[in-house]
């Protein structure tokens, strides 16, 4: 079992659903009201026991959606849930927020019957879902049968799909992690990257994607390409589509694609990586009168690719007063509301180099301590770098075969972005 | 794709506005009306009220009276506020079961399940009779649909009315549903037998080698939450061998790459408790490979995902170190992570630091203590103080690290280094006393108590090297009064030991301290250790030295703490809330079968964070009057102590009832002569009292020393037997020529367990090794296990499966004896067996044989093992024959010497 009971809340419940009557709802709510208003924010863990009764919770916009079960349930599970929940609920109403929910409240109640049944979660697919519930105001027809795909092996595809053209997109995206020490060193650099997909074809396809996957060459005995630009990815999960026992028995990623927009793959690489974007600071402090930045940033990649929309954040003292700028490209702004200096540049080149310097005033008499603070904060790097990943990853091919013969053009993209990319100030 | 089809004027929202006065009557009104969209809307009003709170429990019969329709929308808003409203409306719901009745024999397959799904929510008891014959047929409906909600509703009506569920055959036909053609179904089926199992304590699941298949096949078809169920209930069950155990590892890994994190937490489950029933060296280096990056790729998930990973993690760890061995660094903690992510994070990374990576943890941690949060920081500055605990090499690195943080002179960072450095002056005495200096400088800044209590328990300690200690001591004595109990303490302590090292100049102080904790204090604590202290020292001063100034026990690393049998435990937990808690499940969760006592007992067992434990726990034990240090525990680092309770954690399998009082005795052999075991001769046995399972000691010390504290330790046995407690204190010790005794108690675990080879006998022993902490020597004995100390008290059959017991087993599994008894009184006989749970069943004349009576008896072990036994007795003889029967042939004969035993 995984709940007793399922609350969305803004801290008055606004719409609850209790599936095994096992639990208080109104004494629970006010429980859990209490807990995250009397708890100090800092104090708070997503999951806690009070009275016997368990809380489990994510936030989303201003809301709490929470479970609550007194068993020993799979909390890993729950948190899922919760997650996808929300997911169904965006995806129906746009947005999820207590303006929404109270406009759709009926509905709400459907879809809560039937993505979790005694605790257990059922069906959280959206586009299967809205097969059979609906919002369309008056819902004269009636519908006589629960979609094939509820209980099929295929739970996340309909039968019958038609698009005049048929057609699906790839986007190789890959999110650098990146954390500089403050002596310049690389602590850890990790991609995670991801293929996301949306397709449009019809019919019931039977689709084979191939990567530069090197555990996959050496798994067929492809030695010399292995030797090439294949990439060694270190882990990887697969949208519900993939077949998993296949992948484990010979690394072909075979699947029937849901439709629209999904994630097929997500995938993490823990190679040393250069920063793609490198920026040393230099902080000279003069306690009551003044501070000054010289910022210094480099890009270390090939000169033909280009970084795009590259944001630069330096923390800066909170007290800081009357900034002045000289950059040698892009614009630099002050955000006293975030106590940091933002340097854009919207066009970054491979192998160029850019200075910035940057000057504040401080009062007479500071906090020390606050000023302590802020300069322990790193400096943050935001990028985006078109037709370019930085594993090397390549699709091979995408292989489309549904038994009506159509033939399916697959377009792909690569693109490298910051992820939690960040350098420690020295 | 997100669309909006919200149309302007049509949202929900327009039914929360009130009209106050004649609310309720308008709607009544309205629920009547026959205009079907004035219909919908009041209902949706009700339910409206419903959702914000408002009772509308009043409209009970006007809502109830739009069940019958055909608009499936106002269907189920009608069967929403049934739900809801029918516990405080028995009497009336009864109405609505027609309607039940009919729906569930809707040709719509979705009227179908909604109806069933309905019923089961409605926990009204007066209607699960009615909800039988819809659910029997929907456990049979030709969609899967219907299926698959109806055999969650099975698990529904257990929760409501368990005989009914068993009386009515749905656990068999639910166990059926394992098998059918839809995946849905079969996850479904999964997940109402495994809560049923949980709830009853029955083995409902039975999975035999056909279900195995089914299992694994429909994993890899069904819905990734049809996937956890599977591997959860996979989990629980016990692979009979290393071969079997790697069958399944291999159908259960490529889950590790699925999406879900929920999949893979319980993918990780099976395979770690399967990992212990392998033996080949390779495929255990495989998987240790393979289950490193999916628990590493955790962490870049949503925050509270990571949270329960990191939990879970910091178990893995404790269990197989060498999964993540290489990973320290994923742990590193950025600095937007949420502050329960970073603490979990720092966990880990004491448990996984090591010579190797020291060097790049220190300067991590070093980091971190410049950060904001406080909590935070202080526990970095805690973790580095573990780190030197746990690495003497590295001893000298963390310290230099502490120093320049109380260089920083931020007030908690100083106080948490003073805090840390004492554990490592009590972890590696005599070496870094050079530190003392810069401590010396930064007393003004302390101001908790802690921080002051081991700095002045510094200065006690190590007097002889403080020029000024006195003075020192002199200006924390200016305000004892005012202290926290626990620095009074340590204040009246390193006063004394001052004293005793430098009489001369402390006369004065000594004397003053001692006045102030025995005649101003009314802390009894602090004035009886004045008072012992002032006896010692005016009697004789010399004993007062080898008391107070005794060498003290060195503390010891704490960073893998759990036991290893609530660890494995845990481990078996894993992604649920247990292991969220580290602890039990027994502990925070009531079974559900004792129901009514439920609610007083929950709120016993707060949840309290463990985490906090640091270096020691234990800041207001007993008075201890050696004076272990601050925040010091008892004798050494691994406090086995406060395991006490670990009863809690084990197996309680024997529920409640125990035996009778004429309740049984222990024999005790000899097992150990001496020779080998430094003089000590053991006498051991086994016993069961009051459902608790003990191994019962007699030592006989023939040795030179004193036995103080003993630890043993079982091997794996064919009983599964764990001590739940490996640390045997003696209070008083037993002097040499002395003798005294010990009662382990024992928890029976699969884990413990070695699978007996097919066709052989169970091995009757049980292998200890015991070690003399004194000496450190150890020895090893093998004692006769008794099977009647595991006689579980759930072990009686009713006859009819009794019967069907004795005869589905085949007569070439029987053994037999004649055995002598002290009695010819068949009563005498049945109360010995009942006091030891073994079951009278029946008993009757032999036919055609004058004078003879058979009785049959079953008993089960803890272990689930079951035995059916049958007595012959004659009239007037002391003897009888004894005849067991069981499936359980490897123990057939160890049950039987078991009767023999109780008989006599």
């Amino acid at each position: 079992m995984v709940a007793s009971a399922v609350f969305i809340t803004d801290l008055k419940v606004i719409i609850s659903r209790n599936y095994r009557g096992d639990i208080p709802p109104t004494t629970c709510c006010a429980a859990f009201s209490s807990y995250i208003s009397e708890t100090d924010e800092l104090d708070r863990v997503p999951i806690f026991t009070l009275d016997g009764y368990t809380y489990s919770y994510i936030k989303y916009n201003n809301l709490y959606i929470l479970g609550v079960t007194k068993r020993n349930s799979n909390v890993s599970l729950l948190i899922t849930f919760l997650y996808r929940l929300v997911g169904v609920f965006k995806d129906y109403f746009g947005e999820l927020e207590d303006e929404s929910i109270r406009d759709n409240f009926v509905i709400i109640y459907e879809l809560l019957d039937e993505t979790m049944d005694h605790g257990y979660p059922q069906a959280l697919d959206s586009k299967i879902l809205r097969e059979y519930i609906t919002q369309e105001g008056n819902r004269m027809e009636v519908i006589s049968k629960p979609p094939v795909a509820l209980t099929n092996a295929v739970s996340w595809r309909s039968e019958g799909i038609k698009h005049k053209k048929n057609e699906i997109f790839l986007d190789v995206v890959e999110k650098l992690n990146l954390l500089v020490g403050a002596n310049g060193t690389v602590l850890s650099s990790e991609i995670i990257g991801a293929v996301k997909m949306k397709s449009f074809l019809s019919g019931m396809p039977e689709l084979k994607l191939g990567l530069n996957d090197k555990l996959m060459f050496e798994a067929t005995g492809r030695q010399a390409q292995a030797k090439g630009k294949a990439v060694e990815l270190e882990d990887i999960k697969f949208h519900q589509c993939v077949r998993l026992a296949r992948f484990e028995n010979d690394r072909t990623i075979s699947f029937i694609p849901p439709d629209g927009e999904f994630d097929l793959m997500t995938y993490r690489l823990n190679t040393h990586v250069k920063p793609l974007i490198w920026v040393e600071a230099v902080v000279e402090p003069h306690k009551g009168s003044r501070i000054e930045y010289m910022i210094k940033t480099k890009s270390q990649f090939k000169s033909r690719s280009i970084a795009n929309n590259v944001e630069i954040i330096i923390p800066v003292p909170s007290d800081v007063d009357s900034p002045s700028f000289k950059s040698s490209v892009g614009t630099v702004t002050y955000l006293p509301d975030r106590d940091a200096i933002v340097w854009n540049i919207k066009q970054f080149h491979g192998s160029r180099e850019y200075l910035m310097r940057a000057h504040f005033g401080l009062p007479s008499i500071g906090r020390e301590e606050a000023r302590e603070g802020a300069w322990k904060q790193p400096i943050e790097v935001k990028f985006e770098i078109p037709y370019f990943t930085v594993s090397g990853i390549q699709v091979r091919y995408l292989k489309i075969i549904e038994k009506s013969g159509y033939q399916a053009l697959p377009w792909v993209r690569y693109i490298t972005q910051n992820g939690n990319y960040s350098l420690r100030m020295a | 794709m997100p669309s909006k089809p919200k149309t302007a004027g049509g949202s929900d929202s327009r039914f929360f506005t009130t009209q106050k006065k004649g609310e309720t009557h308008e709607l009544r009104t309205d629920l009547h009306s026959t205009d079907r969209s004035t219909k919908v809307d009041a209902v949706k009003k009700v339910i409206a009220s419903m959702t914000v709170g408002k009772d509308v429990s009043m409209l009970f019969t006007d809502v109830l009276n739009c069940i019958q329709t055909d608009n499936i929308e106002l269907k189920k808003l009608v069967y929403l506020y049934l739900i809801n409203y029918a516990k405080s409306q028995p009497e009336l719901t009864l109405l609505a079961v027609n309607t039940f009745v009919k729906d569930a024999n809707d040709p719509n397959p979705l009227i179908r399940a909604l109806a069933v799904r309905t019923m089961g929510c409605i926990r009204v008891e007066k209607i699960t009779e009615y909800l039988c014959e819809p659910l029997s047929r929907s456990l049979r409906d030709e969609d899967p649909y219907v299926r698959k909600t109806a055999a969650v509703c099975v698990a529904k009506l257990y929760d409501i009315a368990p005989e009914l569920v068993e009386d009515r055959g749905f656990l068999e036909i639910l166990h059926d549903l394992i098998s059918d053609a839809n995946p849905s179904v079969v996850a479904n089926g999964v997940a109402a037998l495994s809560e049923i199992a949980e709830t009853s304590g029955k083995d409902v699941m039975k999975i035999s080698t056909s279900v195995l298949q089914k299992l694994l096949a429909a994993l890899n078809e069904c819905t990734e939450w049809g996937q956890v169920f599977i591997l959860d209930s996979l989990s629980k069950y016990t692979p009979a061998d290393g071969r079997e155990a790697e069958g399944i590892i291999e159908r259960v890994t490529p889950r590790l790459q699925h999406a879900n994190s929920a999949v893979v937490m319980s993918a990780v489950k099976v395979i770690l408790n399967y990992m212990n029933m392998i033996t080949t060296e390779d495929t255990l280096r495989t998987l240790t490979r393979k289950l490193a990056p999916p628990l590493v790729t955790l962490l870049n998930s949503e925050p509270e995902t990571q949270y329960v990973a990191l939990r879970n993690i910091n178990l893995i760890v404790q269990k197989r170190p060498q999964i993540l061995e290489n990973a320290i660094h994923f742990f590193f903690c950025k600095y937007n992570d949420p502050i329960y992510v970073k603490m979990e994070k720092l966990e880990v990374i004491i448990k996984l630091v090591g010579e190797r990576n020291v060097e790049q943890v220190l300067l991590e941690l070093k980091e971190y203590a410049t950060e904001v949060d406080v909590d935070f920081v202080r526990k970095s500055v805690s973790s580095i103080g573990r780190c030197a605990i746990k690495l003497e090499r590295a001893a000298e690195r963390c310290i230099s690290v502490l120093l320049e943080l109380i260089q920083s002179k931020v007030n908690y960072v100083v106080q948490e280094a003073v805090v840390v450095i004492k554990d490592i002056f009590r972890r590696y005495p005599n070496k870094y006393e050079s530190v003392i200096a810069t401590l010396c400088e930064n007393l003004e800044t302390l101001d908790e108590p802690e921080a002051k209590a081991s700095m002045i328990w510094i200065i006690g300690e190590y007097a002889e090297r403080i020029d000024n200690a006195d003075e020192l001591l002199e200006t924390f004595l200016e305000t004892f009064e005012e202290e926290d109990p626990s620095v009074q303490l340590q204040l009246l302590t390193a006063t004394v030991k001052c004293f005793l090292k430098a009489p001369e100049e402390t006369q004065e102080m000594v004397q003053r301290v001692l006045d102030m904790a025995t005649e101003e204090s009314d802390n009894p604590d602090l004035r009886d250790r004045g008072f012992v202290y002032w006896r010692l020292l005016s009697t004789d001063p010399e004993a007062a030295k080898a008391v107070v100034l005794s060498e003290k026990p060195v503390i010891e690393d704490d960073t893998s703490k759990l036991e290893p049998e609530l660890l494995d435990t845990l481990i078996s937990q894993i992604a649920t809330l247990s292991s969220i808690y580290h602890k039990p499940p027994e502990v925070f969760v009531t079974r559900a079968n004792i129901r009514s006592v439920a609610e007083d007992d929950d709120e016993e067992y707060e949840y309290e964070d463990e985490n906090d434990v640091g270096v020691q726990p234990s800041a207001d034990g007993p008075v201890d009057l050696l004076d272990m240090g601050g925040g010091g525990g008892e004798q050494n680092g691994s406090a086995p102590q406060q395991n006490g309770d670990v009863d809690l954690f084990g197996l309680d399998t024997g529920g409640g009832g125990g035996a009778p009082a004429a309740g049984p005795t222990c024999v005790k052999t000899q097992v150990c002569d001496g020779s080998q075991s430094g003089g000590i001769i053991v006498n051991c046995g086994f016993m069961q009292l009051n459902g608790k399972v003990s191994m019962e000691l007699d030592l006989q010390n023939n040795g030179q020393i004193p036995v103080t504290t003993l630890a043993i330790q079982l091997n794996k046995s064919a009983f599964g037997l764990a001590p739940t407690n490996q640390q045997l204190a003696f209070n008083p010790p037993i002097q040499a020529g002395a003798s005294g005794s010990y009662s382990i108690g024992l928890t029976v675990t699969p884990n413990m367990m070695v699978p007996v080879a097919a066709g052989a006998a169970a091995p009757p022993t049980v292998q200890a090794a015991i070690k003399n902490m004194a000496n450190n020597s150890v020895f090893y004995f093998a004692a006769n296990f008794t099977l009647e100390s595991i006689f579980s008290p759930d072990g009686a059959l009713d006859r009819t499966a009794f019967i069907n017991t004795w005869k589905s087993i085949d007569d070439t599994k029987e053994v037999y004896s004649t055995v002598q008894l002290a009695t010819s009184n068949i009563e005498t006989i049945i109360q010995k067996f009942a006091a030891t749970n073994i079951f009278q069943i029946a008993r009757r004349p032999v036919p055609n044989q004058p004078g003879q009576e058979v009785v049959y008896f079953s008993c089960k072990t803890m272990t689930q093992h079951s035995f059916l036994a049958e007595l012959t007795f004659k009239e007037g003889v002391s003897a009888c024959k004894i005849c067991v029967k069981s499936e359980a042939t490897a123990y057939a004969s160890l049950a039987k010497e078991a009767l023999e035993r109780c008989a006599k």
